[in-house]
């Protein structure tokens, strides 16, 4: 079994070169880390981290930028805009990015901040849900994520939530693919270890969407999932499957207490 | 791709003769030329950003020349002299001849 | 639990053998520049084009650059020179290289006295390790050159 691992491992190239303790790391890092919980900006190197700090050269603001104006901007049928019920975003969607997932009644589950853009657009609205990662999706879900920025993430997982996040952690220690990891194998053993060239985070989700320097864009937290999927060699599941959205709440809960960043800026 | 979207961060008052930090972003893939297209093999022809012009009250500032090697969503920042009150213009020219533009005041105290 | 113990076993020999052969198989880098690189002397040849028959002098160019890049797509550049600004005395222009990029050419960057200090920021893409050079073209037909070297993580899956 073992050599079957280590085959799997090195035809992969996602090997873990360090063994042994996580680096000590006695920095500071001040809101960027609660408890034990770091975010993935105090695994980022000090240039990536810089271009986060500053919203005039973030260039993931572009896209929150963006975002703004399409919440002002009439679509569908029913001739609303965003605004036309929620008036300003500052106020009406201070907590959103702080608690969602959440239980959806109507549909008897979770749904996140994309799903729920959606949904306003095709009931509300009667406009055409937009796409998964289409620049109006990312935009939108930055627009209303950053509005919540600098609040600590706290969702909800009793009550009607609880068999979603259970799901969800499920999914996390549910070894996969062809590399035989789960979420935590890296995330939770090796956070502070060196993948390759890498440095391993907690893969805290508190600054999605996020623009990724490999994406040279902003993406969402269900192109992250898909991405460390596919490089276990795992068949990715769908952006906004249910399974992505119950593992997005687990991950708030994992991360709860951090604060909202988005946008971030990670490698 | 949509509409290339800028972003700038200047001053909008400012003592006379005070040097000014200036800011910009657009969103842009910069297509370097080097790419090839995943499904076809042939290589994605170049189309990039490749001049950004600063002028102020029509006279240009500040300039430069992009190659392929400039990052997707160029970010410039550089610096003026706040001599008098008025307009500056940011332009950036893609490789298609599209002009993309945004303007921003200064208040010379 | 021992699914971790498994690939923490990996000797330092193999994974060094693995990092060999998946390095240039890195994913993800795919809108780096692929191509043949450019050299040493291509730099110097798109720099003679520039500035002539000029001999480039060191000095006055501050060049701030990480010595190791995160990720080749956005290497985060500034450069400064020293210079007055003025009418009478002043940097002209900024050029920048790199030398195992397909193309050598970066930016050109183009100051005037009005700008009150020749100093900017951009970010570039750099395919692999490699030196940035910048070429600072002074207002009285000087030229000064100055030069770093960047190290490029290949690789991995972005932690």
């Amino acid at each position: 079994m073992r050599r079957i691992a280590l085959a799997a491992v090195a035809a992969s190239g996602l090997t873990v070169m360090l063994a042994g303790t996580a680096l000590t790391d006695e920095t500071n890092w001040g809101a960027y880390e609660v408890g034990d919980k770091r975010s993935g900006y105090t695994y980022a190197a000090a240039e990536t981290r810089s271009i986060q700090d500053d919203d005039f050269e973030n260039p993931a603001m572009l896209w929150v930028d963006t975002g703004q104006e399409l919440w002002d901007t009439v679509e569908g049928e029913a001739g609303k805009a965003c605004a036309s019920c929620h008036d300003d975003a500052a106020v009406s969607m201070a907590e959103v990015g702080a608690i969602y997932p959440v239980y959806y009644e109507p549909r008897g589950k979770l749904i996140n901040i994309e799903q729920r853009i959606n949904l306003c657009r095709t009931e509300n609205m009667k406009a055409k849900a937009w796409k998964w990662e289409s620049r109006e999706l990312l935009s939108m879900t930055a627009f209303v994520r950053n509005q919540a920025r600098g609040r600590p993430v706290a969702v909800k997982i009793d009550g009607p939530a609880a068999p979603f996040y259970e799901k969800g952690k499920e999914f996390y220690y549910q070894r996969r693919g062809q590399l035989d990891m789960a979420c935590k194998s890296c995330h939770e053993d090796n956070a502070g270890n060196m993948i390759r060239a890498n440095l391993l985070s907690q893969g805290q989700s508190n600054g999605f969407p996020t623009y990724r320097l490999k994406w040279q864009k902003v993406g969402s937290l269900h192109r992250r999932f898909r991405g460390c999927n596919s490089q276990v060699r795992a068949t990715p599941y769908k952006a906004g499957s249910d399974e992505y959205v119950n593992l997005e709440l687990f991950l708030a809960d994992r991360g709860r207490g951090l604060p909202v960043e988005t946008p971030a800026v990670r490698n | 791709m949509a509409k290339p979207k800028p972003r700038v961060k200047v001053p909008k008052t400012a003592a006379k003769g005070e040097v000014l930090e200036i800011k910009t972003l657009i969103t842009h893939k910069m297509e370097s030329g080097q790419r090839k297209d995943k499904k076809t093999g042939e290589k994605i022809p170049q189309k990039i950003i490749n001049k950004f012009v600063c002028a102020f009250n029509g006279k240009e500032v500040f300039s430069a020349d992009w190659h392929p090697a400039i990052s997707a969503n160029p970010f410039m920042s550089f610096y003026a002299v706040a001599t008098e009150s008025g307009t500056f213009e940011f332009t950036w020219t893609d490789d298609d001849g599209s002009v993309y533009s945004k303007t921003a005041q200064l208040t010379v105290e | 639990m021992n699914e971790s113990k498994q690939y923490r076993d990996v000797s330092r020999r193999q994974a060094l053998i693995v990092v060999g052969a998946g390095g240039l198989a890195a994913a993800g880098l795919t809108l780096l520049p692929q191509a043949a690189s450019a050299d040493a002397a291509a730099v110097d040849a798109a720099i003679k084009g520039l500035i002539g028959g000029k001999t480039p002098q060191a000095g006055r160019i501050t060049l701030d650059l990480p010595q190791i890049a995160e990720n080749g797509n956005t290497v985060p550049i500034t450069v400064e020179v020293d210079s007055p600004m003025t009418e009478q005395d002043y940097c002209k222009a900024v050029h920048i290289f790199a030398d195992k990029n397909p193309q050598p050419g970066v930016a050109s960057i183009n100051f005037t006295p009005a700008c009150g200090k020749a100093k900017a920021s951009t970010r570039m893409r750099l395919a692999k390790t490699q030196n940035v050079v910048a070429v600072a073209e002074m207002s009285d037909g000087s030229v000064y050159t100055a030069k770093a070297e960047v190290k490029v993580t290949i690789g991995g899956c972005g932690g």
